[in-house]
């Protein structure tokens, strides 16, 4: 991955961030719980697609109407998370095995996702701090921009992760050489 | 390519999607009573219209939630998407 890595106005990187800590959680969004949940957050949980909310290291991505991805650096907090749903309905689980991180970062990263990602990832539709569940090539990952560079955070199920990156690495390697008019 | 829009997502390609068949059709009140005959019509005998068709689809790939369609069989166009405890838009057929 690394030596794949093109620097310069084309340049794009592309870096595994393993062993984020995942959880996810279900909760009626209407629910009390959902507002204690919120309060243990630290920030109301995300009402729509697309729609993040970071408080901390920590960040919650939309994954439906009722679901959400709970990722942080550091250790899981589920024990926490299941002490505010405090019995109601709903479920809080620790998902971090589930998925692994890629990240794929420079002026060309958006280029390289157009190649495979049938959506509109102009800044007009998508922008730092939006996250989306997707297809890049034949992978579905969880797709999320966290700046402006762009840097874009590509979540696949850990045993698509192999195949993703060598995807992006071939995606990547036109940009090596000058553009072609 | 269709695309469909999912009540919560949006617009999406066809490939997010899975197909679920006819929509709004009723589980048999009491299936105990029923006769062969009138169950194998309730589990395998489906509408085929050449025109608007509520179909059930679920947003696979993103929200993985079932909802409804109403496309048009023949023209493929993408009348309506609705939620599964909303009416199908323009009454029953």
């Amino acid at each position: 991955m690394r030596a794949a890595g093109v620097t310069g106005t084309r340049g794009v990187t592309l870096v595994e961030r393993p062993f984020l800590t995942m959880l996810n959680l279900r909760v009626d969004p209407a629910s009390e719980a959902a507002g204690r949940i919120g309060g243990t957050l630290g920030v109301p949980l995300p009402g729509e697609c697309g729609r993040t909310a970071a408080s901390g290291d920590r960040t919650v991505l939309w994954l439906g109407p009722d679901e959400w991805l709970v990722v942080s650096e550091g250790p899981a907090a589920d024990a926490e998370l299941t002490a505010a749903l405090d019995g109601g309905p709903g479920s809080v689980v620790d998902v971090s095995a589930n998925r692994t991180t890629l990240e794929l970062s420079g002026p060309a990263a958006r280029q390289v996702l157009e190649k495979g990602c049938p959506l509109d990832l102009h800044p007009r539709a998508f922008g730092p701090g939006r996250a989306v569940s997707t297809t890049v090539g034949p992978v579905a990952v969880l797709l999320w921009q966290v700046d402006d560079t762009p840097t874009y955070r590509l979540l696949p199920r850990s045993s698509f992760a192999d195949y993703l990156a060598r995807w992006l690495i071939d995606a990547m390697s036109e940009y090596r050489g000058p553009e072609v008019p | 390519m269709l695309l469909i829009s999912c009540p919560w997502c949006g617009p999406r390609d066809e490939t997010e999607y899975h197909y679920g068949g006819q929509a709004h059709v009723p589980y048999p009140e009491t299936p105990a009573d029923l006769t062969d005959e009138q169950w194998a019509e309730y589990v395998f005998y489906r509408d085929n219209p050449r025109g608007p068709f509520a179909e059930r689809w679920m947003h696979s790939i993103g929200c993985r939630r079932w909802f409804n369609v109403l496309r048009d069989t023949a023209t493929h166009e993408v009348l309506a998407s609705y939620r599964l405890d909303e009416p199908r838009p323009g009454g029953n057929r």
